[in-house]
């Protein structure tokens, strides 16, 4: 790890402020990611600006009857939130489906949004990688790929975002709430939060430098039946292969969006007027345009078969 | 991000706790700090206190310092493990303010006042913790070395339990989980153990939970 110098932020808008006034500035919250990839020399700042005592760290009910997130609260207590147990299920499945009791209890909002990519050859400092290293080549794909992703994935790139409580957020039209350094705020839908690789993998994101996420908000709650199925290697403790994020009224209709198969939550709103026609119609479209690799092609079918049997249950328990 | 001569910011409102010691003689702490990022090659200390096993340290470290490395190599407090390093196998597993964490993937100067527990905490070789105990009964291990995390996250997930805490295992999120042998398979998810000693671990925190595993 390369040495760096620690500060304590007390206001987000000081925390903003002090990142844009030195060089190499990163914010850390539970630090699960960051400190991570610090270790390997993936990410090198010279400077840590602790967030945690900005004061973030509220669920609070919004005022349009939606629900406001704290940017520093837990996994583990939004997930035993009562208002998203009972309201926002699917954040909550989601939330409990991903890492382990220990890591839930650290990891915070903002940073789950934020983690990168778990792609084996970016974690790999001897291997080609243009997130890691621009212009160094893709080692992933003529490599061992069944674990990466499939859609808006790019010829630089097919690293999937590995998220699971970001998957649920989407399918629930969550908004992102930002500072700057400026001390301007803005709002904007999660959808617009994660960039696709395109020639530039290493930007991850549409967050201006040095800009401190505040809150996740998600709208009044959509009622209908929430289910979040993940499909890993073990029933614990593992990333995604694929996750379905499920809302289901009782006529048919609803919302979807799917993990592990791309550098977003993947979500296309027009895929699911196909809803009451089954999982085949809907992954037509959803799915339209794949490119997969010949290691992740069963994940096409994999995503179908998830979606079939997650429209079945949402029909027994309407 | 632009490195302008001097931060307008206001110190009171500044914890700074990164400070190279050799330069504090002649520079306030906070130019030093900064001075010393800049030759990013230097270790940058800072001295804290931490509250392990309720008694007070002070300590002078490189902010680098995980809590783990912290326990282990300034503390002496052995019993939490170096596995993985990376928060996969569970092995550094401690209690901070109540809650189980892994000790290797967060930073000791980001735990100034939290109260930490390790397995030196819960119980001594005379005063066993009833999880301690119960995992000598049912062999709930072979090698040890996952051990004390095992039984801190143990504690631990019973307390999560207690509380309400939903897990993946729980087939309803409304009702308060169940006290069931499922529901604690999945919460000790975290902790893995290479001598593959599950089902007795399962069956020692089954009986301090009093339940059948
Ligand atoms: C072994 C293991 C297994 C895991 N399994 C899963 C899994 O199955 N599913 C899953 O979803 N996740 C999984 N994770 C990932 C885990 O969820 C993330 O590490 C965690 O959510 C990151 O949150 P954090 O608060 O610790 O982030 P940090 O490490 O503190 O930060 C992550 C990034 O976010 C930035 N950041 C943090 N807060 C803010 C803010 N307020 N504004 C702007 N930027 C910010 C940081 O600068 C950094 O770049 C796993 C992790 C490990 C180690
Ligand atoms: S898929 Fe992306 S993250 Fe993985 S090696 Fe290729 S460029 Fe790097």
């Amino acid at each position: 790890m390369r040495p760096f110098t620690y500060l304590r932020a007390q206001s987000p808008a000081e925390a903003a402020t002090l990142a844009a006034q030195v060089s190499g500035a990163r914010f850390i919250a539970g630090g699960s990611n960051l400190l991570d990839l610090m270790k390997l020399e993936i990410e090198t700042p010279a400077y840590l600006i602790d967030v945690n005592d900005v004061g973030l760290d509220r669920i609070e009910a919004a005022q349009d009857g939606g629900v406001r997130i704290g940017a520093l609260v837990r996994n583990t207590d939004l997930a035993a939130h009562p208002r998203i147990r009972k309201d926002y299920a699917l954040l909550a499945r989601a939330l409990l489906a991903g890492a382990s009791g220990q890591l839930r209890n650290v990891a915070t909002t903002a940073g789950n949004l934020l983690q990168r990519t778990r792609c084996p050859y970016f974690y790999d400092p001897n291997q080609a990688c243009n997130k890691r290293q621009p212009g160094s080549g893709c080692a992933a794909i003529a490599g061992f790929s069944r674990q990466l992703g499939l859609i808006g994935v790019s010829d630089a790139c097919i690293a999937t975002h590995p998220s699971d409580m970001a998957v649920a957020m989407r399918a629930l039209d969550a908004q992102v709430e930002t500072i700057k350094p400026d001390g301007s705020t803005r709002t904007f839908p999660l959808s617009e939060l994660h960039r696709l690789p395109g020639n530039s993998p290493n930007i991850e994101n549409s967050l201006a430098p040095n800009e401190l996420i505040t809150a996740v908000t998600l709208p009044r709650p959509l009622g209908g039946t929430h289910i979040y199925q993940k499909v890993r290697d073990r029933s614990s403790y593992a990333f995604a292969l694929v996750s379905v994020a499920a809302i289901v009224q009782k006529d048919g209709r609803g919302c979807i969006a799917l993990g592990g198969i791309a550098p977003k939550p993947w979500r296309v709103e027009r895929a699911e007027t196909e809803m009451p026609n089954g999982a085949k119609a809907v992954v037509g479209q959803l799915l339209d345009g794949a490119t997969p690799t010949h290691d992740n092609a069963f994940k096409l079918l994999l995503v179908e078969r998830t979606l079939a049997a997650v429209l079945a249950q949402a029909r027994e328990q309407a | 991000m632009d490195t302008p001569d001097l931060l307008p910011m206001s110190r009171r409102h500044l914890l700074i706790l990164g400070v190279v010691t050799a330069a504090t003689a002649v520079l306030p702490p906070f130019i030093s700090a900064r001075a010393s990022a800049v030759n990013s090659s230097r270790p940058i200390t800072t001295s804290l206190s931490l509250w392990v096993n309720d008694q007070q340290y002070e300590l002078d470290l490189d902010t680098r310092t995980t809590l783990l490395d912290a326990l282990r190599e300034h503390l002496h407090l052995t019993g939490s493990k170096k596995g993985c390093d990376h928060g996969q196998c569970g092995a550094c597993t401690v209690i901070a303010n109540g809650r189980r964490i892994n000790s290797c993937l967060t930073l000791a100067v980001m735990h100034q006042g939290s109260k930490i527990t390790t397995i030196e905490g819960l119980g001594t070789p005379d005063q066993l913790h009833p999880m301690q105990a119960a995992f000598i009964r049912h062999d709930g291990y072979q090698c040890g070395y996952c051990t004390p995390g095992q039984i801190c996250s143990a504690v631990a997930v019973l307390g999560e339990i207690r509380q309400g805490i939903p897990s993946h295992a729980s087939p309803s999120l409304t009702e308060p989980p169940q006290l069931i042998a499922g529901e604690i398979q999945e919460r000790m998810s975290g902790n893995i153990c290479r001598c593959g000693a599950y089902s007795n671990i399962i069956e020692a925190i089954s009986e301090v939970a009093g339940v059948n595993a």
